[in-house]
């Protein structure tokens, strides 16, 4: 068995999730070759050859695949995908972006978001926003699978010499074009990867109230996530939610401030280690799934918090 | 132009939804059904581009039970024109679906298909971008704009970092992202209107599309109980419980 691993980049640095999905196709056993789609990505390859446990790394390098268009990238890949039992990606907005148009022009069924392998043919996944886990097998030829990232302890990032192979193979399908983007600046860590998650609600009233928990954030080195409410009502931008529909989170300590705790909310944040509740409302939701819960007025304790610690 | 919706029959958004005994499914017995809510804002969104004149037509079309009449008679209530149901009796999984969608594709010859960005029940988040896929369209997923100009959309995307913009040539797949917009309600009168609104019923053999899948869900459970648990009295016992207790921080 050889699994493709679909690298998740920038065209600067490889993404951290790309380690969680190495991690799974571990799981799975077999020779991993990772695949590097970009335009200019050398510095990526390089990385993506020093990842612990991968055998090989293809590089596409064209701008056609500059940013990540699946009309582009799902022909490079189906075109590949002969020699793979497996093609994996991590479940970012990327990864769901591209890999069901693999599956489909490969006439496979896709199995998103799995949580574990059992074995290379069965796969753990949620359904009904977590509230289900099923166990799902695949008698595909090629498996196609999205990869959860917290389901999956990143395998080292430094150890491995994986040769580097250039994939000269240019795929334009010329039906999309890239036009801009606009990306969230921030200097705290990664709301996917941090060790520390402080969330706010609808209970935080505005966007300037958020600024509270940025310097809580600060001091505890955590990032910053928000729920569907806060990112609704326009306090903080929505690549800031956690939840079903937004980011899925599962760090040492979440602390979730002014947040009602909707089943749609617990979906991404779950899985934490520890869960702090501060919510005015003693009946919220939150409290049942909360390892430690204080019931007060949050624009007292956050200050009277970030004092503390 | 003419713009397809596709919408799904799912379990309520609001319901606490039960593993069955035998660890065959979820109990989906006598639980509230309702329109995805994805599904919702992908109906809504045809409609505005109806009412600023870019659409002309929308059909609307469900793969599902016959019960999935429902949620079609609500999408043209909410203003669609014309809805198709698909007859399935057993759940079909996003490539089938897909498959059905695009022979409805090939039959109506759209320009635009919108769809939600996945159901609430599966989660899969898959069948736009197979739709693209087996339709050949260009695809804008998890969209938070759509605007169409002459025969291209632009579509600003959600994505993990923030927003980007792709621009598509049509026929195009959109699929929606909560933040396109915000469904009306339906009135009473066009509730009533809907009823005589032409619904046609086609089944997966006349568009002669196999269903047959190569994944089989083996069991579903309840994900491990997570119990709660305790009250602190001040700020200054919950750091020391962090500090101490969970060592966390």
């Amino acid at each position: 068995m050889t699994i493709l691993v679909i690298a998740e980049h920038d065209n600067a640095a490889l993404a951290p999730a790309t380690l969680n999905t190495v991690a799974a196709a571990a799981k799975i056993g077999g020779d991993i070759h990772v695949l590097v789609a970009g335009a200019g990505a050398s510095a990526v390859a390089d990385a993506a050859g020093k990842v612990a446990g991968v055998a090989k790394v293809l590089v596409a390098d064209n701008a056609a695949y500059a940013h990540q268009l699946p009309e582009n990238i799902a022909p490079l890949v189906v075109e590949l995908a002969g020699g793979y039992s497996h093609i994996l990606a991590a479940a970012t907005s990327n990864g769901k972006n591209i890999l069901p148009r693999v599956a489909a022009l490969l006439d496979v069924d896709q199995i998103s978001e799995i949580i574990s392998v059992e074995s290379a043919d069965t796969f753990k996944r949620p359904i009904y926003a977590g509230n289900a886990i099923a166990t799902v097998q695949s008698s595909a030829s090629i498996k196609v699978i999205t990869v959860r990232a917290t389901g999956f302890d990143p395998v080292a990032a430094e150890g491995g010499s994986a040769a580097v192979e250039a994939v000269s193979a240019a795929h334009d399908a010329g039906k999309s074009s890239f036009v801009g983007e606009e990306l969230a600046q921030s200097d705290r860590p990664e709301l996917t990867a941090a060790k520390i998650v402080v969330s706010g609600g609808r209970g935080m009233q505005n966007g300037d109230n958020f600024k509270h928990l940025y310097t809580l954030a600060d001091k505890l080195g955590a990032a910053v996530g928000a729920s569907r409410a806060a990112v609704d009502a326009g306090f903080v931008p929505n690549d800031m939610q956690v939840g079903q529909t937004g980011k899925i989170v599962a760090p040492q300590l979440y602390i979730a401030v002014g947040i009602s705790g909707a089943i749609q909310h617990l979906a991404g944040m779950k899985d934490s280690k520890v869960i702090v509740a501060i919510n005015k409302d003693e009946e919220a939701p939150i409290f049942q799934v909360a390892d430690y819960g204080l019931v007060a007025d949050l624009f007292e304790a956050i200050p009277e918090l970030e004092k503390l610690v | 132009m003419k713009v397809l919706v596709a919408v799904k029959r799912v379990v309520d958004y609001n319901v606490k939804v039960r593993v069955k005994a035998d660890n065959s499914g979820v109990d989906l017995a006598n639980v509230k059904m309702s329109m995805n809510p994805f599904c919702e804002i992908a109906v809504e969104e045809a409609v505005r581009l109806k009412e600023k004149g870019v659409a002309t037509e929308i059909v609307v079309v469900s793969i599902g039970p016959t019960s999935a009449q429902e949620q079609l008679r609500t999408a043209l209530a909410l203003g669609a024109d014309r809805a198709i149901l698909v007859e399935s009796a057993e759940e079909l999984n996003s490539l089938a679906v897909a498959k059905l969608l695009n022979a409805v594709v090939a039959k109506e010859q759209p320009q635009l298909v919108i769809l939600g960005k996945q159901a609430i029940d599966s989660d899969n988040n898959q069948t736009g971008q197979m739709l693209a896929a087996l339709s050949g369209f260009a695809q804008g997923t998890f969209a938070s704009k759509v605007e169409v100009s002459g025969d291209k959309v632009a579509v600003t995307r959600e994505i993990d970092g923030g927003l980007q913009t792709v621009s598509l040539s049509l026929p195009a797949v959109v699929t929606t992202d909560l933040r396109l917009n915000e469904p009306r309600y339906a009135s009473l009168p066009n509730i009533m209107k809907a009823k005589k609104k032409p619904l046609e019923v086609l089944t997966p053999d006349a568009l002669g599309v196999s269903t047959a899948s190569t994944t089989k869900t083996i069991k579903v459970e309840a994900p491990a109980a997570r119990s709660a648990g305790i009250k602190v009295k001040s700020v200054a016992e919950l750091v020391e419980k962090l500090k101490n207790e969970a060592k966390v921080i």
